[in-house]
């Protein structure tokens, strides 16, 4: 950001367009601005005041932004007419444990690759290299018939348990981040004879902070927003995710506008927490090219 | 070990072993979750099978029966469609958007938020969103384009106008390749317009000139990236052609203008039963998706600029 105010600086003085006018240009850059953001805006916007309005200003023609009188009804229905905090819980407790094994075991193979020297390594990186790139179509049926076989499709486990066995996404991630962490400190530490586990778990992993905090918030968010394996997986209302839930809505109750806009505002609530906690996080990480 | 080794001397045994340990998670995860099933793949491939039925074998029945199948073709229209419309937009408005963020502005963090928080949506969410904006008689999109006195087409019902409905969804996740465009033209040196500039250049030449090859290497990245999530688009046709009547079952829009391939894989997989088939049709994907990258790297070589001062 620095070095676009600088630039915008220099450049603000340079051109000759400034002078007494300089003015009119601000206006026009802010204008710019605002209406772009106004385009990625104002459908939250929609959704939110439809949410809000009572059923019958719903369906206007010509549609009116906001509610003449504003009305919570939609939001008691959103929670009563599904079973939205089971729903709600499912989808904290998947999101939860994809986090959980996406912390605890891809910082360990990132490591093995960034840090450890052995025969192999090269060939390891390929192949996480590899498997970020094939599409997931492929492997899916086979999957589903191994998860199938072993009893535990209609079960949360096959959401949550390849986070555990790392992803390549997230090693790849922090495995660039690691290979900016100097040597000399591991190497310091190994003179004083720690053991390698002891040097990963109390030197290295607090260093790697942001690259587990950036992998943490995306593989919640994806977690959280994920539809098509929780589809496939999730048989039974009972174990529904929001996802899930959500779409089978719309199917039970007839197209309701306004209990479906209210269940996607709190559905999304959740996810805008997390990105106004972590924002700098998400844009470090889309910032890097290996995330979007 | 006490005495001060350099970690190259340490024994290859022992550094193998410890090597491996570190990321044997992994190794079992490229196992189970990759290796075999890549390989189990193309053999269903081959077979006729389900999960009720032992798999048997067919030869290349599956591939044979794609040729024929209105679906399958329709399917794969859709889906290029999709990528080849979607694509370049979505490049186009990128570009245009970080240009707009890169200028001397307050509040870039502000900004840089409101153009990426549609990317979190989930995307049920978003889907559901975008059919009541969509609605052709009460939703907003219609509603400003005829304040402009531009025809209104009917988007989800108009079985020329799914694809585009479906483009148009996931174009409002557009914020993440714009960011990364931000950074892009923030690398530029400007010098480069400095010098550009005394020339007489306009800004018209000097993004040609000077912008567009300095972030080509982002742009053909950004490209493959875009490509491949075009490719197996699923959610979002998924939820914009769902018919209320149905629980989870499919709809595929008007004239299946929405049916992806992917939703047809999901259909054949998890609807029909037919598990040989989409596993099939996985293979499809995947050499598609190979042969396009391939292209795109071949023409990179005319069109992406590497600065290699």
């Amino acid at each position: 950001m620095t070095t676009a105010e600088i630039q915008g600086t220099t450049l603000g003085e340079r051109v000759p367009v400034g002078g007494r006018f300089g003015w009119l240009m601000t206006i026009y850059r802010y204008a710019l601005v605002i209406l772009l953001a106004l385009v990625f805006v104002f459908p939250f916007v929609v959704m939110l005041t439809t949410a809000f309005k009572v059923s019958d200003e719903i369906f206007t023609a010509p549609p009116e932004l906001f509610p003449r009188s504003w009305t919570l009804e939609h939001f008691y229905n959103a929670l009563t007419q599904i079973p939205f905090w089971r729903f709600l819980i499912n989808t904290v407790v998947i999101a939860g444990l994809s986090v959980l094994g996406t912390v605890l075991v891809s910082p360990l193979v990132a490591y093995s690759l960034a840090k450890l020297r052995w025969r192999g390594r090269n060939l390891l990186f390929i192949m996480v290299l590899a498997t970020m790139m094939l599409p997931p179509q492929v492997t899916l049926i086979p999957i589903y018939m191994m998860w199938n076989k072993v009893g535990l499709t209609g079960t949360i486990l096959p959401l949550v348990i390849p986070a555990f066995l790392g992803t390549p996404f997230f090693i790849f991630l922090i495995r660039q981040f690691l290979l900016s962490v100097p040597d000399e400190l591991i190497e310091a530490a190994k003179v004083d004879g720690a053991s390698e586990f002891r040097i990963y778990w109390s030197i290295v992993l607090p260093i790697a902070r942001p690259a587990l905090i950036t992998s943490a918030v995306f593989q919640f968010v994806w977690a959280w927003t994920d539809f098509l394996y929780p589809l496939i997986y999730l048989n039974d209302e009972e174990s529904y995710t929001l996802s899930i839930g959500l779409y089978s809505f719309l199917g039970q109750h007839g197209v309701q506008w306004g209990p479906l806009m209210a269940a996607c505002v709190l559905f999304t609530l959740p996810a805008f927490l997390i990105f106004l906690v972590f924002q700098r996080y998400f844009i470090g990480g889309i910032a890097t090219g290996a995330l979007k | 070990m006490s005495e001060a080794r350099s970690r190259n001397s340490e024994p290859t045994g022992r550094a193998l072993l410890k090597g491996l340990a570190f990321a044997s998670p992994f190794i079992i995860g490229f196992l189970v979750l990759y290796a075999w099933p890549i390989l189990a793949s193309g053999y269903y491939s081959l077979t006729d099978f389900s999960l009720f039925k032992a798999p048997k074998w067919v030869g290349l029945a599956n591939y044979e029966r794609m040729i024929s199948d209105a679906k399958f073709w329709k399917s794969l229209y859709n889906t290029l469609f999709f990528t080849f419309v979607g694509v370049p937009v979505d490049i186009a408005i990128s570009i245009a958007g970080a240009h707009i963020l890169n200028q001397k502005l307050k509040g870039q963090p502000l900004w840089r938020a409101l153009v990426y928080l549609p990317s979190i949506v989930p995307a049920v969410a978003a889907g559901f969103l975008w059919r009541w904006l969509l609605n052709a008689q009460y939703g907003f999109v219609n509603e400003i384009l005829r304040w402009f006195r531009i025809p209104q087409p009917n988007w989800l019902l108009d079985a020329s106008w799914g694809g585009i409905s479906v483009i148009v969804l996931m174009l409002w996740t557009v914020g993440g390749t714009m960011l990364i465009y931000l950074a892009a033209l923030k690398n530029v040196p400007q010098e480069l317009y400095e010098a550009a500039e005394l020339d007489g250049a306009g800004p018209l030449r000097r993004f040609w000139h000077i912008t567009w090859p300095m972030i080509s290497p982002v742009t053909l990245f950004q490209v493959i990236v875009l490509m491949i999530a075009f490719l197996q688009v699923f959610t979002q046709p998924f939820v914009l052609s769902k018919d209320p009547g149905l629980g989870t079952q499919t709809a595929t829009g008007p004239g299946d203008s929405m049916l992806s391939y992917s939703i047809y894989l999901f259909q054949n997989g998890f609807t029909f039963l037919k598990m040989g088939y989409a596993s099939a049709m996985a293979w499809v994907l995947l050499f598609v998706t190979l042969a396009i990258t391939l292209l795109i790297l071949w023409s990179a070589k005319k069109w992406v600029f590497y600065d290699n001062r």
